[in-house]
């Protein structure tokens, strides 16, 4: 690690006037104004709706503005981390997340059967969220390294530095996240130009593995939650309740909803979990297909945005990480809004931004904050030798 | 590392990552759109259905159950009352532990088996979460402050007040009145949807009697309120209401104090009256003996008692003033009189010889007269006075089977009476289509002969020969017999049925010969004239009982006993002005004259002269 790219990259003289011109302000403050203005419009709706799927209650309100400052100014001091710091740093960051998630299977606190996280005092964290973060960056940074598309020495050290997180977030057990972390490494291989091949193979035999997966590996109520998809009917008062409930909700929105308050799936607790990874179907009662489809737009225009960002980025380690933050973002979002809707199992996937809960608040503007900090480097031309 | 840097290639790394930013934005798109029509799908395609469904979780139609109509007599004496009764009843949501939530309240009031049972059945059955379950009934001011002192260790209980239906005067109307009692399950099954939606609050329905018969006059009309409630039924508002409206009131024909003197003069011996009022026919009476307590169907029999009732050799369920079939005997020989009279088959002076039988030409056997050496000479007259079997044969086979058979008919037999009851029977008045039919005989001119005195295939209801003689004593004018004489202020019309066209000097006549069966020396019921300071007319009847069909399982006393035959009475008083007119049948009291006779006497005495009785004991008593 000694000889980093930079170090071949220089000023060209030609393009000395591009340093004269003045530098905007959202250059010095390292921050995207579109993306920025896109997040505030999206927080902002979310805090509209979970004003409502809270009752209007006040310390929940209180509690998620505080996640947000908290998230924004985190996203603001990571964009002004120079990104070859991350990369610098990244294998350390990667084992550091890794002990933590040992240490939460011997000392992790939790509910409902399952240990998730690490109790400092009074802070609570989860150790499987910093990891979204720290698993992109540090495959990034390994196989920025190497060249592209990754040969398949690199793709298996690839998929080993994926699979220790992911087995020990699956053991919590958190398939969830387990899968959402392994996707977002998976990613950072594919945007490096895994070829074809290997991705063809890799799906055949996942569909191959669907049996012995569900047999043995999955615990009851997980292939509960997927019978319950294809037949909600069946246990209408069991698992297949939150299904009924939420499709209900959304169903009964119609094309403008029953009006800001006014859903009465969730004002009268029919809902579950209507704050949380259901709150998609409170928007969906009470801005009905419009709201939906506005939620969705403003999504479309970030994911816009950091794919407009991981194709100007500089290098394949920012490219990288641009890429599968952005793509990991719209899994969140398509798990999320398919479960809600009964077109996928529920798995407890927050909907991004909008639904109560710090940490992963926080992790997606740490992810923003990479993104914003790639936009905003001052521009180098690198040389082609 | 180094050797590394030598191949990378940025230009290519740039282009594969361009080129997979394109892939994945293809994707993006399409899992967008995926997600967009299956929100359109649900929102905009299925709008409708999650909108009602969506109602359907937070609106709930509570019917709001209206106040039965009460039932009174004619003087105004309450027989049907509503009264507030408390119940218990649980929420199994709201208890964390239900069998330790029974087992405190079971240390706390009576609670049995069968209470559980039928409480677990119904959290079995088809319910809303979070809607409560009866377990008790009718708890009592103690009970209500047991539980409440003991409510904070009973989360999830609710004791709530409903009005339930009780009978003051108990047994002497269980039959005529009757009685509500719980909705069965066959009863449900049979509820079309308004039905259903129309009991859902009231758990009862009027099952024999008026309760019944006037279910709908008496019920009312449901009211409605549309509430929101949240997940765990909560009732949060009322979005709607429609106030229901009250049952009506019945006010009947029925004296109670009549009723009690006709249980008194009953005394317990099975049996039946029923009292007409001849002006109207409205029915002042209707007693079937013995009886038993309604009130204790209301919430609910026990086994044990309602295996006594059923079991009793009395059988004290069965409503013998209206499904009782008795051949109606020598009680009919005052309108075959008539109708012989008034059809000119006999003249007032015809004669006929009686040695104590009668024989048909070219048939050996011999029609027996009730009095083994005969009457003597016998004309009409003397026939009815003396119950001359001999002289009704001859009339009969005179008549014919097809002449008796229509105007019997015209006085109501074998036909419903159309009184405002359920579950009237209408005995049986045989014509030769009816034996042809049902037996595969033709009919024989032996068969005129029994129905002549009122025996053979012939069979009537107490009511149907309380009618036969009231619309004699209304000479022809033959009234529909009426329980309820105004529901509300709304006063019921009586209803005449037919006229019987007779000559007057034919009704004068019979009107005369039933006076003398009670008020002369050789009158078969000159014991009850004693001492009346009105006229009565009247006439006695004995019925042979050929076989006990409803139970084979007694001892030979009781079958001794119950071989006897069945007194019958029946009569009007006063004879100039008829006003009241009743037929009596003490099963097995052998002969009308000494028990059935006396009985109307004392129901003649009451009426007309208000000497009332009370009954001494209480005739509900079963016999195991």
């Amino acid at each position: 690690m000694s000889i980093r790219q930079q170090d071949f990259i220089r000023r060209m003289p030609e393009a000395s006037y591009d340093l004269r011109r003045r530098r905007s302000i959202w250059k010095v403050i390292h921050l995207d104004p579109l993306l920025l203005l896109l997040l505030l419009l999206l927080t902002s709706f979310g805090l509209v709706v979970l004003y409502s799927a809270s009752e209007g209650s006040f310390s929940m309100m209180k509690r998620q503005i505080v996640f947000f400052l908290v998230a924004y100014t985190g996203m603001f001091a990571v964009a002004q981390i120079r990104l070859d710091y991350f990369a610098r740093w990244s294998l350390l960051f990667y084992l550091g997340t890794l002990i933590l998630l040992v240490l939460v299977l011997v000392w992790g606190v939790g509910a409902k059967g399952a240990q998730r996280w690490l109790s400092l005092g009074a802070f609570r964290f989860q150790p499987a969220e910093m990891m979204k973060l720290a698993m992109p960056i540090a495959i990034a940074a390994y196989l920025s390294t190497k060249t592209l598309p990754p040969r398949f020495k690199h793709v298996c050290w690839s998929l080993v530095l994926i699979a220790l997180p992911t087995v020990l977030i699956i053991r919590q057990p958190d398939l969830g996240t387990s899968i959402l972390v392994a996707t977002s490494g998976l990613i950072v291989l594919f945007y490096a130009g895994l070829r074809w091949r290997y991705i063809f193979s890799a799906l055949s035999l996942l569909l191959l593995s669907i049996w012995p997966m569900w047999h043995y590996v999955l615990h009851d109520y997980q292939r509960r939650r997927v019978l319950t998809l294809f037949n909600p009917e069946a246990d209408k008062l069991g698992a297949g309740w939150n299904i009924i409930q939420s499709k209900t909700a959304i169903g009964s929105g119609g094309f403008d909803g029953k009006g800001w308050l006014q859903g009465t799936q969730s004002h009268l607790d029919f809902l579950p979990e209507s704050h949380t990874d259901f709150i998609i179907a409170v928007l969906g009662e009470e801005f009905g297909f419009l709201g939906v489809s506005l939620l969705l737009i403003l999504y479309l225009l970030i994911i816009a945005r950091g794919l407009y960002i991981a194709l100007n980025a500089q290098d394949s380690f920012r490219r990288l990480l641009a890429g599968s933050i952005t793509l990991t973002f719209f899994v969140y979002i398509f798990v999320n809004i398919g479960m809600v809707s009964g077109l996928l199992p529920v798995v407890g996937v927050p909907l991004p931004l909008v639904s109560l809960g710090g940490t992963s608040l926080v992790t997606l503007m740490f992810g923003f904050g990479l993104l914003m900090g790639i936009s905003t480097e001052p521009q180098r031309i690198s040389i082609n030798r | 590392m180094q050797e590394n840097q030598h191949f990378k290639n940025h230009h290519d790394e740039a282009r594969i990552f361009t080129h997979r930013v394109m892939v994945t934005s293809g994707l993006i798109v399409i899992l967008a759109l995926i997600l967009l029509v299956r929100y359109y799908s649900l929102q905009i395609i299925d709008y409708k259905n999650y909108a009602t469904q969506s109602d359907n979780n937070r609106i709930l139609v509570q019917t709001v159950s209206p106040q039965r109509g009460l039932i009174f007599d004619v003087n105004g004496a309450l027989l049907a009352d509503n009264r507030p009764s408390y119940i218990l009843s649980l929420v199994p949501e709201n208890i964390p532990n239900l069998d330790e939530t029974i087992a405190v309240l079971r240390g706390l009031i009576t609670i049995t088996d069968k209470h559980i049972e039928e409480f677990h059945k119904s959290i079995g059955g088809n319910r809303r979460p979070y809607q409560s379950i009866p377990l008790r009934y009718r708890l009592t001011e103690e009970e209500i402050a047991r539980i409440a002192v003991n409510e904070y260790r009973l989360p999830g209980i609710e004791v709530e007040a409903q009005l339930v239906r009780d009978y003051p005067e108990g047994e002497w109307f269980a039959h005529s009145v009757g009685y509500v009692g719980k909705i069965n399950d066959s009863e449900w099954n049979q509820f079309d949807e308004e039905q259903t939606l129309r009991y859902q609050g009231v758990h009862t329905i009027g099952k024999i009697g008026l309760e019944k018969y006037y279910e709908d006059v008496l019920f009312g009309e449901v009211g409605y309120r549309h509430v929101e409630i949240n997940a765990r039924m909560r009732v949060l508002r009322t979005l709607e209401q429609q106030n229901p409206v009250p049952g009506k009131n019945l006010h009947l024909y029925i004296d109670s104090r009549l009723q009690k003197t006709a249980y008194a003069a009953m005394a317990g011996r099975r049996g039946a009256i029923v009292a007409i009022d001849v002006q109207t026919g409205g029915i002042l009476a209707i007693v079937s003996s013995p009886s038993y307590d309604p009130n204790l169907f209301v919430t609910g029999i026990s086994y044990d008692d309602y295996k006594a009732l059923r079991d009793s050799l009395d059988i004290p369920l069965f409503d013998r003033a209206i499904q009782g079939r008795y051949p109606p005997a020598s009680t009919i020989k005052p309108m075959f009189g008539l109708v012989g009279l008034s059809e000119k088959v006999i003249s007032k002076s015809y004669k006929i010889f009686d040695p104590g039988y009668y024989q048909l030409e070219n048939d050996e056997r011999l029609y027996r007269d009730w009095k083994r050496d005969g009457h003597g000479i016998v004309n009409i007259h003397k026939a009815i006075v003396q119950s001359s079997d001999t002289f009704f044969y001859d009339l009969a086979f005179r008549m014919g089977i097809d002449r008796i058979f229509r105007f019997g008919s015209e006085f109501g037999f074998g036909q419903y009476t159309g009184v405002d009851l359920p579950s009237e029977r209408r005995g049986l008045w045989p014509s030769r289509e009816w034996k042809q039919a049902v037996r595969r005989l033709p009919w024989f001119p032996g068969d005129t002969l029994n129905v002549g005195i009122g025996q053979g295939d012939a069979l009537a209801t107490p009511l149907q020969l309380a009618v036969m003689v009231s619309t004699i004593a209304n000479r022809g004018k033959h009234l529909k017999p009426q329980m309820v004489k105004a529901i509300d202020d709304q006063l019921v019309v009586p209803e005449v049925l037919n006229y019987i066209e007779v000559d007057d000097q034919y009704w004068d006549f019979i009107f005369n010969a039933m006076h003398d069966v009670v008020h002369s020396a050789n009158g078969t019921a000159r014991r009850i004239g004693y001492g009346a300071t009105y006229k009565i007319a009247g006439k006695t009847g004995t019925a042979q009982v050929v076989g006990i069909k409803q139970d084979e399982r007694y001892d030979s006393d009781a079958l001794r006993e119950r071989h006897r035959d069945h007194g019958l009475f029946v009569g009007f008083a006063p004879l100039d002005d008829p006003q009241i007119a009743i037929a009596v049948i003490v099963e097995n009291g052998e002969s009308g004259s000494g028990s059935a006779a006396p009985v109307a006497r004392q129901l003649f005495d009451a009426h007309l002269l208000g000497k009332y009785l009370q009954p001494a004991v209480a005739v509900s008593e079963v016999k195991p």
